[in-house]
């Protein structure tokens, strides 16, 4: 008979989870909501990067950006409002916020960030608005009425002013975009119940990934869009895109990394939980998936496509999909953290499974239905605010 | 009626002015013409809770629960769901069955809460046991409450003596608090859609009773008290050198629930 000596004896053997710890609270729908609003952060840093930055070859997309966060942005509370169970009291975390709660903070941070982008949408495309408006008829002259916020001045002058204030709106955008991700990332950071949370690398891991994911969302969409209307593909948009999505791209992986090399580096009593975590139910989607398949490749891919000159058409074939494959990173990272993190119970000894269902309240229909719903009002706002510049120069020709 | 007979034996003159100031009168009232309510009738439990009408008592309450005492048989379990009629497949309170064998391995499961008890030994154990204890779980009551911190609405709160409870009518449901609890106590009740977890049976005992499971525990193995009270158990057991500990103690919630005899095994 023997004694345990290192006191090893509280490891796991037996897989007890704790009998409150079967079922995942937080599924799909909190798996939406950092993915979303990374989007909106990623998005409006490619439109900073030309407004505050000046990096010209992004003119092409710089506006279009800006309307592409707007859009997630709208749906981003939408996964929140479904996965709360008295929706109808949401606004109470606004109305009576408890000061210490990191998620009471979101409504304001939220509403702050909304106001930021929608003024500056409407400086940026004021002159474009007051040129449609002479053509419009009916309610969509009434609309363009509304959105030129009564001034018609479109002098050089005026021009200017409105220059400063777009500068300054996407100044100050940039912080609060950082402080929109860095917070969500925080509201799991900061739980210390959760060894998989519970890290200070957290806001950080989930602001960089939402750069990555909003690059790539604006790569894919401007060439699928081009494509679609058969418009020409500014090429060196695109290189210039894949240059800071490769940029990036190495600070998210390597920091995803070291958040865990540390863990297993510093072996706490945590790390025997997140080691059988990682090595059972996280394999397949952690490092099967996020880190072998679309983390990997795409990290060799966009080395390759920055540093070597690659022929226009095998830019325009690879760009599109490896900006694919880091959209499908992302959402594989948030479900990583989100639901890997509940799988192991508080027992330190044990870890449930989670399945989503397709047609309950919080599943993967639902679930399809909030990620298409930014796609289709992006589309509703390309009827009323032209995308690019070009059409602009077409329509008003 | 008995409690009554004992506050009038107790100091006449108090109980007197207590009449005339009102606070027994009112229940004078309801015991001798139709009958009091339930609680009323059975004694008090909690020295001093029944004439403790202020909105926080003064008392700071200990819940200690002695590992080596309880045999498993989940009345606590059956006591407790009956108390607040708990969705199957939640657990204000469970019992955890620990066996360590000859080869140092610890088994620990806890089938339906400990709820139908532990009639039959486990099957699986592959070497001879060792050592078996139970353990029973349930609120801590955190003098720094995870739950309470991070609830955005505070929906969760804590008590001035020291109970953290959850406001029905304001829980937002949005399970934060539950994600923030080291211990797993709380779940998202599917009827109410709410947070809900183990108060202690606060409201018995602002009625001067023990709450549910401490009372129907064959063998006294959870205790409940007042620390203040330097005639109560809990005082005396944690002010004596006993074996005591809390739960995850690292995590710096530092708990109101302690553990008698509790063993590293114990998580
Ligand atoms: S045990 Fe959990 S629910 Fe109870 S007070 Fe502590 S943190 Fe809150
Ligand atoms: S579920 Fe209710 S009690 Fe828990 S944090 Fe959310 S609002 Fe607060």
């Amino acid at each position: 008979m023997s004694v345990a000596a290192h006191g090893e004896t509280l490891a796991a053997v037996s897989n007890f989870v704790f009998p409150n710890d079967f079922h995942v609270h937080w599924s799909l729908m909190i798996v939406l909501y950092p993915y979303i609003t990374g989007l909106v952060a990623g998005a409006f840093i490619v439109s900073s990067l030309y407004h505050v930055f000046h990096i010209k070859a992004l003119k092409p997309v710089a506006r279009f950006s800006l309307l592409f966060a707007l859009a997630f942005l709208i749906c981003a509370t939408w996964p929140l409002l479904n996965h709360l169970g008295h929706p109808e009291r949401a606004l109470s975390m606004m109305l009576t916020p408890n000061p210490t709660s990191a998620m009471a903070g979101f409504g304001y941070i939220y509403s702050a960030y909304f106001i930021v982008l929608l003024l500056e949408i409407v400086f940026i495309f004021r002159p474009t608005v007051v040129a449609l408006k002479q053509k419009a008829t009916g309610g969509m002259k009434a609309l363009y009425g509304i959105l030129s916020i009564g001034s018609d001045n479109v002098s050089e002058k005026a021009l200017k002013v409105d220059h400063k204030i777009i500068s300054f709106l996407a100044a100050i955008g940039i912080p609060m975009a950082c402080v929109l991700h860095g917070y969500v990332g925080f509201i799991f950071g900061g739980i210390k119940a959760n060894p998989l949370w519970a890290t200070p690398l957290m806001p950080l891991i989930f602001l960089l990934s939402a750069c990555v994911s909003g690059i790539a969302g604006i790569i894919l969409t401007y060439i699928l869009l081009m494509k679609l209307s058969g418009k020409e593909i500014d090429v060196e948009c695109v290189q210039t895109l894949v240059k800071f999505l490769w940029g990036f791209f190495i600070l998210d992986f390597v920091f995803e990394m070291l958040e865990l090399f540390s863990h297993f580096y510093m072996a706490t009593h945590h790390w025997h939980t997140l080691e059988t975590l990682y090595s059972g139910p996280l394999f397949n989607t952690f490092w099967v998936a996020q880190v072998g398949i679309f983390s990997v490749i795409p990290f060799i891919l966009l080395m390759f496509m920055s540093l070597i000159r690659f022929k226009d058409s095998l830019l325009l074939f690879f760009a599109p999909i490896v900006s694919l494959m880091i959209l499908i990173q992302v959402l594989l990272m948030r479900w990583n953290v989100v639901v890997g993190g509940q799988l192991m119970s508080k027992s330190e000894r044990g870890s449930t499974t989670f399945h989503p269902m397709w047609l309950e309240k919080e599943g993967i229909l639902p679930a399809i239905i909030i990620m298409v719903a930014p796609v289709v009002i992006l589309w509703l706002i390309g009827k009323v605010l032209p995308f690019w510049l070009d059409d602009e120069v077409a329509e008003a020709a | 009626m008995i409690d009554i007979k004992k506050e009038i034996q107790k100091d006449r003159r108090a109980f007197i002015k207590n009449v005339l100031s009102g606070t027994i009168a009112g229940s004078l009232l309801m015991v001798i013409p139709a009958g009091a309510a339930l609680d009323e009738r059975l004694p008090e439990e909690l020295p001093g809770m029944r004439g403790d009408d202020s909105p926080f008592t003064k008392n700071k309450f200990a819940f200690i629960v002695d590992v080596t005492a309880c045999i498993g048989c989940g009345s606590c379990c059956v006591a407790d769901k009956n108390e607040y009629n708990v969705p199957d497949g939640n657990y204000r309170t469970w019992v955890e069955r620990y066996i360590i064998d000859d080869h140092d391995e610890v088994f620990v499961d806890s089938p339906n809460g400990g709820l139908d008890g532990y009639t039959k030994p486990r099957a699986d154990i592959p070497n001879p046991v060792r050592d078996t204890f139970f353990v029973p779980k349930l609120c801590n009551m955190c003098e720094k409450p995870s739950c309470v911190q991070v609830c955005p609405v505070g929906a969760t709160y804590r008590t001035d003596d020291g109970f953290i409870l959850i406001d029905k009518s304001r829980c937002v449901g949005c399970g934060y608090c539950i994600q923030a609890c080291p211990y797993s106590v709380r779940f998202l009740n599917p009827i109410s859609r709410t947070a809900e977890k183990c108060t202690w049976c606060y409201h018995r005992v602002r009625k001067g009773l023990l709450p549910a499971c401490v009372s129907v525990c064959p063998v006294h193995a959870r205790k409940f008290g007042d620390l203040n009270d330097k005639t109560s158990e809990v005082y005396k057991l944690l002010r004596e050198p006993h074996v005591i500990s809390v739960l995850k103690p690292e995590m710096g919630n530092q708990p109101a629930l302690h553990y008698l005899g509790l063993r590293r095994e114990v998580v």
